[in-house]
């Protein structure tokens, strides 16, 4: 089933064009790995997935993002938009707040006050991040007396908190260590069973070990998207090839 | 080969001179600031007398106590009418307006002209406008606005500077969950913000605790404790000038500089609690 079809899209950063002509079918409870050297528009793809960019003067797109067969750059509200879409970024940003309170954070911008319903979800969001057992005796202490590992899944948590359809993460580990990368791998193999996930990533290994799909960008083209056994075992774009064995990038 | 440490050892000609200024200088302010304090103690402790603080200023008994209570109100009120003001411009500076568009420019151009205006024009248009144009006559009210615009530019520099400093990972975090505009500045940026925010109002107070040009005008004289926003009256440090500039009671002008410093003290210590309660909250 395809939950996320992006049909033409063509963005420009004032006169830069950063991504062009990008078509491609996303499907539902499988994780696409977008992979690419620095510069070739994945994030840029993946912010503008929940319009993130649209924080970004400048940006103008043309194309349809069509979520569910809607188009998300229509007569929609962002807000909601956003719900449905979370995000993990980077670098993990917990808010200078309690664990419990970053938790807590979308599900109270949506509307929920019930202590009762708040403390199910933060308990629930915490255990499908794979964080609970070490956060339980200190929810009320600061989520940024984490270390970095904890604090992305944490961060994860929070996304997965206002029960999104579509996870995007964009490079989630590459601030990490080994073994929280790890962490958050395993992790992914089991949100796919509830979750869209989009991840972009650095890392070709990863990409492997955890994507159903990949799309390889180059200078904002999409060169070449399919099943990422396939891609990696007998890629049809010599560009690609290039670039999984590592001749440039 | 020498190794790098004995690179770093290695002393430069002139080191011993730098060092000599850096610790020259510090010294000197240091030296300075105590000489001023030590000479005001001094000279005005031995004539602090439970008298100063009676209830009533009398041409016999020159109490403080009254311009004590006025400093507290003018203190208050100015707060409440510039601080709302200052911080949401700033928010609306750093989070609503385009950044670099003309008239956040123009906002910025005319704080800072505003916070190079000498107090005494403060006075003088404080004087014109509120007092005179408005009708308020010579009042606690004219003190207060004038005094608030004042303070305007400061605060809104700190709470701008504050809200720049506040990590957009933050706010990709909150507006990447559904969090609209106001929801992400109120519930994530603002309190992020605070100490830094505190900080100039901190700042503010020092001055409006401190200002006298600016008031010679706007509040008159009357040293009775206000029983109104339209009452006149004088603060603490305008009372220490009045008292001065007389000549009569220059030994009560300097136990009034001490209580004028020590409240000035007690505020910073108060402020550097506060903060760090916030701070350690995060």
């Amino acid at each position: 089933m395809v939950k996320y079809k992006l049909e033409n899209i063509d963005l420009w950063y004032r006169d830069f064009q950063a991504l062009k002509n990008v078509s491609m079918d996303i499907k539902a409870n499988q994780i696409t790995a977008y992979i690419g050297p620095s510069g070739c528009g994945k994030s840029t793809l993946i912010k503008s997935m929940n319009r993130m960019n649209d924080l970004i003067e400048g940006c103008r797109i043309t194309g349809k993002f069509l979520l569910d067969g809607e188009d998300i750059y229509g007569n929609i509200d962002v807000n909601l938009l956003r719900k449905k879409v979370g995000m993990v970024f980077q670098k993990p940003n917990p808010f200078p707040m309690s664990i419990y309170d970053n938790i807590a954070f979308g599900p109270r911008t949506h509307g929920i006050k019930s202590r009762y319903k708040l403390d199910y979800i933060v308990e629930k969001a915490l255990q499908d991040a794979a964080i609970w057992d070490e956060t339980k005796d200190r929810l009320k202490k600061s989520a940024l007396s984490l270390s970095g590992g904890q604090q992305q899944r944490l961060c994860i948590a929070r996304a997965l908190a206002v029960e999104p359809d579509v996870l995007l993460m964009d490079e989630p580990t590459s601030a990490l260590d080994p073994i929280s990368t790890a962490k958050i791998e395993d992790l992914m193999s089991e949100l796919r069973k509830k979750y869209t996930v989009v991840i972009v990533t650095h890392n070709m290994q990863q990409a492997t070990r955890i994507s159903d799909y990949t799309a390889f960008f180059l200078l904002g083209e999409m060169v070449e998207f399919g099943n990422t056994e396939k891609i990696f075992s007998m890629p049809k774009d010599k560009r690609t090839e290039d670039y999984i064995t590592g001749r440039f990038g | 080969m020498k190794s790098i440490l004995t690179f770093a050892k290695r002393k430069k000609p002139g080191d011993w001179a730098r060092f000599l200024l850096v610790w020259a200088a510090g010294l000197i302010t240091v030296a300075v600031l105590l000489y001023l304090v030590g000479f005001i103690m001094l000279k005005g402790i031995p004539h602090i007398k439970p008298s100063l603080f009676a209830f009533t200023y009398t041409p016999e008994n020159q109490s403080l106590f009254p311009a004590l209570v006025t400093t507290v109100l003018m203190v208050g009120l100015t707060l409440v009418i510039s601080v709302p003001f200052g911080v949401f411009t700033a928010i609306y500076l750093v989070e609503y307006a385009s950044r670099g568009s003309r008239l956040v420019r123009i906002i910025q151009t005319t704080t800072e002209t505003l916070a190079g205006i000498p107090s005494i024009v403060y006075g003088l248009f404080g004087y014109i406008f509120f007092c005179d144009r408005l009708g308020w006559g010579k009042s606690i009210l004219a003190g207060c606005f004038t005094l608030a615009i004042m303070v305007l530019p400061l605060i809104i520099r700190t709470t701008e500077e504050s809200l720049k400093s506040i990590p957009d990972a933050y706010r990709e975090g909150s507006f990447g969950l559904g969090a609209g505009r106001l929801r992400t500045v109120f519930r994530v940026i603002l309190p992020s913000a605070t100490p830094g925010i505190f900080a100039g109002v901190i700042l503010s107070v020092g001055r409006i605790v401190g200002e006298t040009a600016a008031l010679l005008y706007t509040i008159g004289s009357v040293i009775k404790i206000p029983e109104s926003l339209f009452s006149q009256g004088r603060t603490l440090a305008l009372h220490v000038f009045s008292l001065a500039n007389d000549g009569l009671y220059t030994n009560q002008a300097y136990a009034t500089a001490v209580v004028l410093l020590a409240v000035v003290f007690a505020i910073n210590l108060l402020a550097a609690r506060i903060e760090r309660k916030f701070i350690n909250k995060l």
